[in-house]
């Protein structure tokens, strides 16, 4: 059963990554969600947005910011205290696995927060997969550059065709256990040298 | 020997027991400030590799890092907050209860109080000098503060590092010295210190408590005049600390041993002015601090230019690496730590509590791995803080290990065996 009144903060400057949290989160019915991109006044706009739940990416250095809301002080309204249950290890692991921590307003029951909680977590794992692929993908269109740089020097140098440059290419890393986009990357980096 | 070439773990920390044949890896976080040089010196200077270690030292943005990645097994050890290990072991603000220890501190002062050039300005024009000691300073302070109030101006907004630092405690150390009440009279906010100088500039906030280089960052862009230091509040004060879950020291005893006595070895090499010109080049390279050399060997030095276009100032012990028993992880600090979380309401008085709170620092931990080396050790493992106005030779393993003066910049004395009594003399009721 979702909680549709919680009051759920993200704090991202990664906007992509922010907006992804949020959909899911507006996806599974929870209407109150507000998202902090910009980092200058962080104390101030999490008083005004008043959260119940706030989530925060830990490559934020902000994190030590919100330390400062555990602190009995004049500037926040209550209290906050880390994570669901304290003693929910697995929940916390998972959390700063996934690359994200969270703060819980004190005396919110276990159950209304959880189904937040892992929705979040995993929206932040799959995000970290698409990242992960697309910087896959990029290395591979790199590397295809490269390679096709080395054939052509070998084309020339050589006389030899596309084929045989390749081949070439391929029997050198072989034999010297490695990568063939390494020797071609070695041997651009040669010729730009030699001129 | 290249930290980076094994820094490349997975934050879900693989491999962190591996026993490769560069020896057993040990992985520490760190907060890139100048005093993570002992951390760096270990990993780059072959005292970790002699003693079988490779040491991954993984950069991190946040303390709550470091402190939730110590708890939950990430990291192996950190560079943290002389106080956090405290904190975490007492359960303190809400986060996870995992008991820490350290056994080994990092280095004496090394921060400094920066005041916006606006606000500085305003106490020169009622006379404030850069050669004024803190007491004036905070003098002049407190009638500003009060000329605001009565005028109905904003607070001033002051910035440190974390609840649970010894900015925190220093600067409302300093503050409350001259009747400033920190809570009510001025605003404390945390912010991370790379913003700080930007935050300075921008008016965000009016001065702030900070490790170097950021002080001197902020003069140098023209906006901050640095007032006082840690080691004029409190000389020979402690700021970080090793930190590391009790149960890796139990678990492994001898890996401890070992990283202590590269760590003893490199702050040797670190404390040593010879070598601070390589140690400065070496902590600013992209992998530690980045940013200008030059700052960083000012600063090891204590050499300090305290307001822009200014000669640079000599301040004595303002960041101590090694000499006078730096590394030492005297219980009286903990127990002073404690004292502050009381005083400051961050956790109510319970002796119990002091007694756990003394027991996270473990000078026995330090001398059981560095007594085999010949390392003078003192025989106490706690002393009356701000007790020696002098150089002054205490009883030792060698019998002429001579402590650096440590006062309190207010001449107060804190006995580690009387919390109560030190607690009553600031007003605060146990």
């Amino acid at each position: 059963m979702v909680d549709a009144t919680l009051r759920i903060l993200v704090i991202d400057e990664d906007a992509v990554r922010a907006s992804i949290i949020e959909d899911g989160l507006r996806e599974a019915g929870y209407v109150r969600v507000s998202v902090i991109t910009e980092m200058r006044e962080l104390l101030r706009q999490i008083v005004q947005a008043d959260p119940d739940v706030i989530f925060i990416d830990l490559e934020n250095p902000n994190r030590d910011v919100l330390e400062q809301m555990f602190q009995v002080s004049r500037s926040v309204r209550r209290p906050i205290a880390m994570f669901v249950d304290r003693s929910d290890t697995a929940s916390i692991e998972a959390a700063i696995d996934a690359g994200v921590s969270a703060y819980i307003v004190d005396g919110l029951r276990k159950e209304r927060v959880k189904p937040i909680l892992d929705m979040t977590i995993s929206r932040f794992n799959a995000f970290n997969r698409l990242r992960e692929e697309l910087d896959r993908t990029k290395q591979a269109l790199e590397e295809r550059k490269v390679i096709d740089k080395a054939k052509g020097i070998l084309m020339r140098s050589r006389g030899i065709g596309e084929e045989e440059a390749y081949a070439l290419l391929r029997r050198t890393a072989m034999n010297e256990s490695r990568r063939v986009a390494d020797v071609a990357q070695s041997l651009v980096t040669a010729a730009k040298l030699l001129g | 020997m290249d930290a980076r070439a094994t820094a490349d773990i997975r934050p879900g920390g693989g491999g962190r027991e591996g026993e490769g044949r560069e020896g057993t890896t040990v992985t520490i976080g760190f907060i890139p400030l100048l005093d993570c040089a002992i951390l760096v010196a270990a990993a780059e200077k072959g005292f970790a590799e002699a003693e079988g270690l490779a040491l991954a030292l993984v950069r991190e943005t946040s303390w709550a890092n470091i402190r939730d990645r110590v708890a939950l097994g990430h990291f192996d050890a950190a560079h943290m907050l002389a106080p956090l290990p405290i904190a975490s072991t007492l359960g303190a603000g809400g986060h996870i209860n995992a008991p820490m220890i350290a056994p080994f501190s990092l280095g004496l002062g090394g921060n400094a109080i920066t005041l916006s050039e606006p606000l500085f300005a305003e106490l020169e024009a009622e006379g404030a000098t850069l050669a004024d000691g803190p007491a004036a300073m905070a003098e002049g302070l407190a009638a500003l503060v009060a000329r605001r109030r009565h005028s109905g101006a904003a607070p001033l907004t002051l910035a440190m590092v974390h609840p649970f630092s010894g900015h925190n405690y220093e600067l409302r150390y300093w503050l409350a010295a001259a009747g400033i009440d920190p809570d009510e009279d001025v605003r404390l906010v945390v912010l991370p210190p790379p913003f700080m100088v930007d935050a300075l500039a921008e008016g965000q906030v009016d001065g702030f408590c900070v490790g170097e280089p950021w002080n001197s960052l902020a003069v140098a862009r023209g906006v901050g005049a640095i007032v006082t230091t840690k080691s004029a509040l409190w000389r020979q004060g402690p700021d970080k600390v090793l930190g590391l879950r009790r149960r890796y020291a139990e678990e492994h005893p001898d890996r401890l041993a070992a990283l202590l006595r590269a760590l003893h070895r490199a702050a040797a090499w670190a404390g040593d002015p010879g070598n601070h010109e390589a140690l400065a080049r070496l902590l600013a390279t992209p992998a530690y601090l980045g940013g200008s050399a030059e700052t960083l060997l000012r600063a090891l030095g204590g050499r300090i230019v305290r307001r822009h276009g200014q000669a640079r100032d000599f301040v004595p012990d303002f960041l101590v690496l090694h000499d006078h028993a730096a590394n030492f992880p005297w219980q009286s600090h903990a127990l002073w730590f404690y004292s502050q979380m009381v005083r400051w309401r961050q956790i109510r008085f319970d002796p119990a509590d002091a007694e756990t709170a003394r027991m996270v620092y473990r000078p026995d931990l330090y001398r059981a791995a560095l007594g085999p080396l010949g390392a003078d050790l003192p025989n106490a493992s706690a002393k009356v803080e701000g007790a020696l106005r002098h150089p002054t030779p205490v009883a030792s393993r060698s019998g002429r290990m001579i402590l650096g003066p440590d006062g309190f910049f207010d001449g107060r004395l804190f006995d580690p065996d009387d919390l109560e009594g030190y607690l009553l003399g600031l007003g605060v009721p146990v």
